[in-house]
């Protein structure tokens, strides 16, 4: 018993300084020298300034401005709303409001919940009332769930093909660009599966806004 | 559902066996002693340690030593992580707490530390916004390495046990922690790590990124030291994330190919311990027989889900959604689910972290259809034996297969032999402990959750007054007791009201409660397969006869499955009627 104790104590500090010190420091230094741009998370540069990270989805809304000209509150925090000139990301259920990357949080809303459809709801109307008027044949039925759902991370970096084609009708109209040009950038930031099999493809929505904000208009 | 779904579904299933049998036979090779191509860059350091923590690896230990090294190493390790997951503060001279987080409470701790030990990795804690990057590497990771490693050696020894010719030795406990560690954890560990890395995975130790959004918004994005921790959390089928959302969260698990891959290492080692099992038993049709049954029950299991998510949830459709797949959308069930993986991704990913111990997580479980989130149940109440975690998976179906064998005795009024050894009282008895262990820890806990006010202030207020409340409780005992550690994560124990644990407070009641449901579900099935491997070691082999009944044949794959979805999932069935079953029944919203 005694040499147990003996053997245990040595060997859970070796292990702690192998498994838990050394091995990731090996992987960090491995990692910084042969990927340093994955292994700092892929960030995006614009103008000298990290816009964020090429894998983390973010929102794309401004704040409400309210009728005095100052930016409208709701409970201490300013009320934001979908910049229509870009492409939206899809639902985030994240803690300190949508796509906070600090604190990533599922929705937990569960499938035979009255808060989920009624969350599904609301999402349906804004997004009807953000895209019907540039594509008048959208219905209900015809929205992918991509674009109502929340992302289990809160973070999804992605949209479907079929939400990015819905919102190019807006983006067309908002920035003057011709649908074969929009329909060229969402095929350029598509991802395919991996493998060729694994997973689904999906349109990478940051690298897509900067790449309209690059075409300035 | 889409053909490219059931073929991901198809080519993980063959990937998965052509790279296990391979592996088994190397394993056999390493607990046997065998030389192996990894021994001549390995030795040098095998020996080091042993010399450091002072062993004779040599020395043969009988169950009751081998059971005692490895409970007396377990409350080290206890100790060291409470130690260093309460004194969190005391580190930052290391650098490695860039957002200055506090310890989280007690309770909490409490919960954490007994997760971790028990190879569960339950988290009532936010990764990213509770522990330091110190806590994470020296604590958690090396946690993640070490119970895998416990689950691993408790199957070798009960196969030492089965197949012991010479006396009551299980082998020895240290050399077998060391050499699985060395010579399967670790080489698969680092080219994971690396393989994961040059697919997007972060590992830095940077301070939390701020970045200024396309709108001119800020975004505060968490950083770390990631594909370290994530490679052994899924290949020690452990499963506790580095941050809150598990492998769906981008850093975890960035594309379609890492989560193919993660799946892999989630299930390589328990498909391989099956052939290994073959090969020590020097019947490769042993293993077979075995693997085959699992791998029906699991493609069964994969099949109901990915159908169930596929069609959606009575909430999106009430919502007037249409749920099927177009083109340029997958359709399905996408609340909790991320785009880059789809409902096939998803769907395979959950039954996979659900039928091993592992409980990582790449979709919201809480969100799945109420089918669709049977399934989980379903796996979790067949007590982890379709495939399972590391170790705990083999050592957990060879006690099913002893029970089976012996119901197959009294079938046809024999004495019961398995692989030439009769089996007696002793070793039944103890046995039908050790299976029982789990099922009672589960339906105890909940029980006792359901019925106290203190064990309903869990429950999130999405699910308070429906069947998701109750659905959400049983879920968290029974992946507590299974050491599964995956979540219906609306379940709480821990308050907590700004980042870096600032005010937070711990539920104590669910903290520890879970606590001890993690342990006892862990330690007390150990001991029992050490007793029946102690209990089996020293019988002698009797050679097969005419009347033997052979355990390598279909009927015998068909009488072990019968066993365990009888013993373990019917143990549950009706608490399982009063939560999914009922969800899945009703388009009714609550």
């Amino acid at each position: 018993m005694r040499r147990d104790i003996v053997t245990s104590i040595i060997a859970i500090l070796l292990f702690t300084l192998l498994l838990g010190i050394v091995y990731p420091l090996v992987i960090e230094g491995v990692g910084q020298v042969a990927f340093p741009g994955n292994a700092n998370g892929q960030k995006i540069y614009r103008d000298g300034k990290v816009v964020g990270s090429k894998i983390i989805g973010q929102a794309f809304e401004v704040p409400v401005i309210a009728h005095n000209g100052k930016p409208e509150e709701k409970e201490g925090e300013p009320v934001l709303q979908a910049d229509p000139r870009y492409f939206q990301s899809r639902p985030s259920a994240t803690e300190g409001g949508p796509y906070d990357a600090a604190a990533s949080t599922f929705s937990n809303l569960g499938p035979n919940s009255r808060l989920t459809k009624q969350a599904d709801e609301e999402r349906i109307k804004e997004y009807l009332a953000l895209n019907r008027p540039y594509d008048p044949g959208l219905t209900v039925a015809k929205i992918p769930v991509d674009a109502v759902n929340t992302s289990a991370s809160g973070l999804d970096p992605q949209i479907s093909e079929a939400n990015a084609d819905i919102q190019a009708h807006r983006i067309a109209a908002l920035r003057h660009l011709s649908s074969s040009e929009i329909d060229a950038l969402i095929a350029k930031y598509t991802s395919a599966r991996g493998l060729g099999f694994s997973g689904e493809p999906g349109v990478n929505v940051l690298e897509l806004n900067l790449a309209l904000d690059r075409i300035g208009r | 559902m889409t053909l490219l779904g059931w073929a991901t579904i198809a080519i993980f299933a063959l990937v998965l066996t052509a790279l296990a049998y391979p592996l088994g036979r190397y394993m056999a090779r390493v607990y046997q002693g065998e030389r192996v191509f990894l021994t001549p860059i390995l030795q040098w350091p095998e020996s080091f340690i042993y010399r450091v923590i002072r062993v004779d690896h040599k020395q043969q230990q009988d169950w009751k030593a081998y059971a005692r090294s490895l409970i007396v190493f377990s409350l080290a390790g206890w100790l060291l992580l409470y130690f260093i997951l309460r004194t969190q503060t005391l580190w930052n001279f290391t650098g490695l707490n860039p957002e200055h987080f506090h310890s989280a409470p007690w309770n909490v701790t409490f919960n954490t530390v007994s997760s971790f030990l028990s190879n569960t990795n339950w988290q009532y804690y936010s990764g990213e916004t509770t522990m330091s990057y110190f806590s994470q590497m020296a604590g958690l990771t090396v946690q993640n390495w070490l119970s895998a490693g416990i689950g691993v050696v408790v199957a070798v020894a009960l196969v030492r046990g089965i197949v012991g010719r010479s006396g009551r030795s299980l082998g020895n406990f240290w050399q077998d922690i060391v050499r699985t560690t060395l010579y399967i954890l670790a080489p698969i560990s680092v080219i994971g790590a690396i393989v994961l890395i040059s697919q997007g995975v972060i590992d830095n130790f940077a301070s939390y990124l701020t970045a200024h959004t396309v709108t001119g918004l800020t975004q505060t994005i968490g950083m770390g030291p990631v594909a370290s921790q994530e490679v052994i959390k899924e290949l020690g089928t452990n499963g506790g994330g580095f941050f809150n959302t598990n492998s769906a969260h981008p850093f975890e698990n960035p594309d379609g190919f890492t989560n193919f891959f993660e799946m892999l290492l989630v299930l390589v080692i328990p498909a391989a311990l099956i052939f290994m099992y073959g090969k020590m038993t020097g019947n490769r049709r042993q293993g077979i027989a075995i693997y085959g049954a699992v791998m029906l029950m699991f493609l069964g299991a994969v099949a109901v889900a990915y159908i169930a998510e596929a069609h959606g949830s009575p909430a999106q459709h009430a919502a007037g959604l249409h749920t099927g797949a177009i083109a340029g959308s997958g359709g399905g069930n996408m609340e909790g689910k991320e785009q880059r993986f789809g409902i096939a991704g998803s769907a395979l990913f959950d039954v996979i972290t659900t039928v091993t111990s592992c409980g990582a997580v790449n979709s919201a479980i809480e969100s799945y259809t109420g089918i669709g989130g049977a399934v989980p149940f379903a796996n979790l109440s067949a007590s982890e034996v379709i495939f399972g975690g590391v170790g705990t998976g083999l050592y957990s179906i060879l006690l099913y297969v002893l029970l089976a064998v012996f119901i197959g005795g009294l079938m046809v009024g024999r004495t019961p032999e398995w692989l030439g050894k009769k089996l007696e009282a002793r070793e039944i008895k103890l046995a039908g402990l050790g299976i029982l262990i789990t099922p009672l820890a589960a339906l105890f806990c909940t029980a006792m959750a359901t019925a106290t006010s203190a064990g309903r202030a869990s429950i999130s207020k999405v699910a308070a007054g429906g069947p998701q409340g109750f659905s959400e409780t049983f879920y968290a005992y029974l992946s507590q007791a299974n050491n599964n550690g995956s979540a219906f994560a609306g379940y709480t124990g821990l308050v907590q009201p700004a980042a870096g644990n600032l005010g937070s407070h711990g539920i104590s009641f669910a903290d520890l409660l879970g606590g001890v449901d993690m342990l006892f579900a862990r330690y007390a099935p150990i001991l029992f397969a050490l007793a029946v491997a102690g209990a089996l070691a020293g019988k002698k082999v009797s050679p097969v006869g005419l009347g033997t009944m052979r355990t390598d044949n279909p009927t015998f794959v068909v009488l072990l499955i019968g066993v365990i979805v009888i013993v373990g999932a019917l143990t549950f069935f009706p608490a399982l009627l009063l939560g999914p079953i009922v969800q899945g029944l009703t388009g009714h919203l609550y």
